[in-house]
């Protein structure tokens, strides 16, 4: 298929500035398109996140660029922030754009396998967008019912008062799954069939694996919530009780689909931050990843665990409590494999010879502060303890713990990494590691105030803390604001990643081929790939994608195209 | 380690905060000791004029026990942990200890309606006391609590407790607990409800044998909320 | 695997978590609300197993169908999808006739929670029924020129999924009483 698609692509050139930019089915401008959205979405969560932490630091004040900020408008705020960033931002970022970019590079083809579905599922995507943020501006106001939206509240109007962006909010939320589900598809498909002679599956690159067992878990959770979504638009909109105790429906049914699926997504989003990492890693400390096997066993022992620990969200939740006991097992133990991994890839690092580029200061922050948020999460998985911690800013501190470093940390890895390759220039090295120091700290310092604050009893998603005594005292509202300015901080300083990105496109020096030295496919063509990838000559491969540092060889890494 | 945040008030709270001073030992070990290796692998490792990395898989046979060994000390960790676990919950939310006094818990959008049993101490005569967003408890009795809601799913919190519970419109769901200090503490709603759930704050008060005493005898005479709940 | 097939088993795994999820929480309820059996009753056995028996011929259509496509015969190939469209057809008309029947006695989606899932589970069933149509319409078409015989067999395996969805909600919704 490939050469005579390759043919076929010599043929056509002069493209209209639509066909090109707005309806192309080159992977790579999905990719940026993914990208961009992606990107534009994660300002629109940092907005509301900046809107709502002022309200807790100030109460009451007129925050600026957004004004007062009610109560109704607080949980709106809060509940949008956590959908963007799951959904708009980390599958997007991680997924479709990382995806679409790197996989048919990465495997020397021209393309991925179905382009029109492709284009299909952004169009989708980028429609789920419009209905998200839509739902900001009907009567009523969006939803704010948190983004976990437990039913009877997201269920009826006059529980939620937001009778409109209820439903605005779960169509979207349904749109987007469909667009992933069909994204899938190509990734799946293209991986599996699509590959240049020679590579065979260990010879894949590891962030090729993440992201495809990563659309194989997706498809197989979402399909529950999917049915549950359904079924909530339906109560919603139709009168029907699938929900309501009233009607003979039950409240936790909701719940069990949407964790059913909802524990699954943070590995669904983990894996590719894992293997964004780990390219990186092996880069920079010129060294294959230790154990290359065992971490992709472990991130399929991962996949396939992390669909018998759901109920851990739901502890305290009225499920049997019985339940609760088995739950706890088999959530301590899906340490286990995340464990295993971690180790294998600080052991990547033993006897290597390390370059602190951008790139790798962020592949190492990630696995500096994923351990945090992955050690915090053994407070939580354990069910007495959870009692305790359950709503709290501790499970809040846990999950931006391990939240962030997937979809920023990671995410500034993989796009400082690959930038020469997407754009064939060089970011600057300089506001690179300006812009990491300034991400890094404030994030440290904005969180662990947070987990003091949850140790103390303070729940989340009240949207002001003076109304309860115990937890209006001027220490505890200390940290509020300390975390605050630290976010402010924070937010400053992607200022300067902005400018980085924007400007070096235009005045960067130029990348060339492979200014990493790296020994995988997409380092082979010129820098930005040309419509068809390889120039009509697609590689062959004759080793896996690590062999950095061979003994007995002159240079330190070994393209996987050369024949030897 | 809590307890200097938040007092540990009820017979279990010291029992969840043992446990959580346990896992906290466990992964602050292992999470010491991982950042610390991490940090010095990152200086000791870093790139040097003429020096090259090792090449090194894992599979070589002095490399094997790396690959299986650190996670098999992760396991027995886990499984020390889950023993400890099990055994704290089920004691809270499992085997309840036959209940001195039963009240009632409702919660709606946006207060809690709590319903004691008057001086006749039996819940649903007609002498029951109904509060809103204050809750009259006595120390040293075992309670249980019978939970429910009118609307959306809430969750009764009481952190001084360690008690969390949540409440399902449809159902009632009983716990317990048992106060071992008096004082007056927070109540919070742990379960976004709405509008109004950062409102949804009430207190309890937890007095001594006496107090709870006199406080049933001033809320009885004039009480004409008992008609209130169906 | 070939692509084209890959691709079609993937799209009929996402389906079966969907319907599958949708299923098991129809089954949890029934299991604990004794009075369904009783609104079940109401369901039109004969119209329900009138339309399995046309589900089923037309998948038989459907492999029939294939075979021609495989020897290289697409004319004929295209008469039978065109025969398992018909099926599909009929199938909806019948179950148009069923809902109007049954909504106008009174039992509509908010009527109570077995109906819900009644309509929804038929209902998500009949849209794959129409967008597999319209999609094996496509396929029919580009086989009568000689065009993209592969496709036969995929559209195919997508008709037998749905087909094989109706097995299990025939049983679910119409004899379970």
């Amino acid at each position: 298929m490939s050469e005579a698609t390759a043919a076929a692509h010599e043929d056509h050139h002069e493209m209209s500035f639509w066909a090109k930019y707005i309806f192309s089915t080159d992977h790579k401008m999905i990719a940026k398109q993914y990208l961009f959205t992606g990107l534009a979405m994660a300002l629109v969560g940092g907005f509301f996140a900046y809107c709502f932490r002022m309200q807790l630091a100030f109460p009451g004040m007129d925050v600026p660029l957004y004004g007062i900020v009610s109560a109704g408008e607080y949980n709106a705020l809060v509940t949008n922030h956590g959908t963007i960033m799951i959904f708009w931002v980390a599958m997007p970022v991680l997924i479709a754009a990382f995806g679409n970019f790197l996989i048919p590079l990465m495997l020397g083809c021209d393309d991925m396998v179905f382009p029109r579905v492709n284009r299909l599922s952004f169009q989708l995507f980028f429609l789920s967008t419009i209905v998200l943020l839509a739902a900001f501006f009907v009567p009523g106001g969006a939803f704010g019912g948190a983004w976990t939206a437990y039913p009877p509240l997201s269920a009826k109007a006059e529980y939620s008062l937001t009778p409109i962006g209820s439903s605005m909010w779960l169509v979207a939320v349904a749109l987007e799954f469909v667009a992933f589900l069909l994204g899938g598809i190509n990734f799946i498909t293209t991986t599996m069939n699509a590959r240049a002679q020679g590579m065979k599956a260990f010879d894949i690159p590891v962030v090729v694996w993440m992201i495809v067992m990563a659309s194989i878990i997706f498809m197989l959770s979402v399909g529950p919530l999917v049915a549950g979504a359904i079924m909530l638009l339906f109560d919603q909109l139709l009168g029907t009780g699938f929900y309501d105790p009233g009607r003979g429906g039950d409240p936790v049914l909701w719940q069990h689909m949407f964790w059913f699926f909802g524990h699954p997504e943070v590995y669904v989003v983990l894996l590719p931050a894992l293997g964004i990492t780990l390219e990186v890693m092996s880069v920079f400390a010129r060294k294959k990843p230790f154990g290359l096997r065992i971490i992709i066993y472990s991130a399929m022992g991962v996949g396939v665990l992390s669909f018998v620990v759901w109920a851990h969200h739901q502890f305290i939740s009225g499920i049997d409590p019985r339940m609760a006991n088995i739950f706890t097992i088999t959530t301590l133990l899906i340490s286990v494999p995340v464990a295993e991994m971690i180790f294998l890839f600080m052991a990547t690092l033993y006897r290597g010879s390390i370059t602190l580029s951008t790139p790798m200061l962020w592949a190492l922050a990630f696995v500096a502060e994923f351990m945090i948020g992955g050690v915090t999460g053994i407070y939580l998985g354990d069910n007495a303890s959870d009692i305790y911690f359950h709503d709290s800013y501790f499970v809040l501190a846990h999950f931006h713990y391990t939240f962030f470093p997937i979809s920023i940390i990671a995410v500034f890895a993989g796009l400082t990494f690959w930038y020469p390759k997407m754009f064939g220039k060089m970011m600057n090295e300089t506001l690179g590691k300006i812009h990491f120091w300034g991400t890094v700290i404030p994030f440290n310092l904005i969180f662990i105030p947070l987990f003091v604050l949850g140790i103390g009893g303070q729940h989340r998603r009240i949207f002001n803390y003076q109304h309860f005594t115990d937890l209006s005292s001027a220490s505890f509202q200390d940290l509020r604001v300390f975390a605050t300015i630290a976010m402010l901080v924070l937010l400053g300083f992607q200022f300067v990643f902005i400018y980085n990105y924007l400007v070096s496109m235009k005045k960067g020096p130029a990348a060339g081929k492979n200014p990493w030295r790296s020994n995988t496919l997409e380092w082979t063509t010129e820098s930005p790939p040309p419509h068809g990838n390889f120039g009509g000559v697609f590689p062959t491969v004759y080793r896996g994608p690590y062999e950095y540092s061979v003994p007995d060889r002159e240079s330190d890494y070994w393209p996987q195209d050369l024949p030897d | 380690m809590i307890e200097s945040l938040i007092p540990a008030l009820s017979s279990y709270a010291r029992q969840i905060d043992f446990l959580i001073t346990e896992v906290t030992v466990i992964v602050g070990v292992w999470l010491v000791a991982a950042e610390a290796l991490f940090f010095y692998f990152i200086f000791k490792y870093r790139a040097r004029e003429g020096h090259r990395a090792d090449y090194i898989t894992g599979d070589e046979p002095r490399m094997r026990k790396w690959l299986i060994g650190p996670v098999l000390v992760v396991f027995v960790c886990d499984i020390f942990l889950i023993v400890g676990a099990l055994k704290t919950w089920s004691h809270i939310k499992i085997e309840l200890p036959p209940p001195a006094v039963v009240i009632k818990v409702i919660g709606q959008q946006w207060a809690w309606t709590f319903i004691h049993p008057g001086a006749d101490g039996r819940l649903d005569t007609a002498d029951d006391i109904v509060t809103v967003d204050e809750l009259h408890v006595e120390v040293d009795k075992v309670y249980h609590f019978q939970l429910e809601s009118r609307d959306v799913v809430h969750s009764f919190s009481v952190p001084v407790f360690r008690l969390k519970q949540d409440a399902i419109p449809g159902r009632t769901i009983t716990g317990w607990f048992k106060a071992i200090g008096t004082g007056s503490y927070d109540i919070q709603c742990a379960e976004i409800c709405g509008l109004g759930h950062g409102v949804m704050a009430a207190r309890i008060v937890i007095g001594s044998a006496e107090q709870h005493a006199a406080w049933i005898d001033a809320s009885s005479a004039g009480n004409t909320l008992t008609a209130m709940y169906e | 695997m070939a692509t084209g097939q890959l691709a079609v088993w993937w799209v009929v795994a996402s389906e079966i978590v969907i319907f599958g999820g949708l299923l098991a929480a129809y089954i949890e309820y029934r299991m604990s609300h004794v009075e369904w059996a009783g609104y079940a009753a109401h369901t039109n056995v004969w119209a329900g197993g009138f339309n399995t028996f046309v589900l089923l011929t037309s998948s038989l259509a459907a492999v029939l169908a294939h075979q021609a496509a495989e020897s290289g015969n697409g004319r004929k190939a295209a008469k039978l999808l065109g025969l398992t469209i018909v099926g599909a057809l009929v199938f909806l008309t019948v179950k148009a006739f069923e809902w109007t029947a049954e909504i106008q006695a009174g039992y509509t989606i908010s009527s109570n929670g077995f109906w819900a899932f009644y309509y929804t589970a038929a209902g998500i069933h009949a849209a794959h029924v129409i967008a597999g149509a319209i999609i094996m319409g496509f396929v029919a078409r580009d086989a009568l020129a000689g065009r993209e015989l592969h496709r036969v067999e995929l559209i195919g395996i997508y008709w037998h999924f749905v087909d094989i969805v109706w097995i299990f909600l025939f049983p679910l919704l119409y004899i379970a009483k």
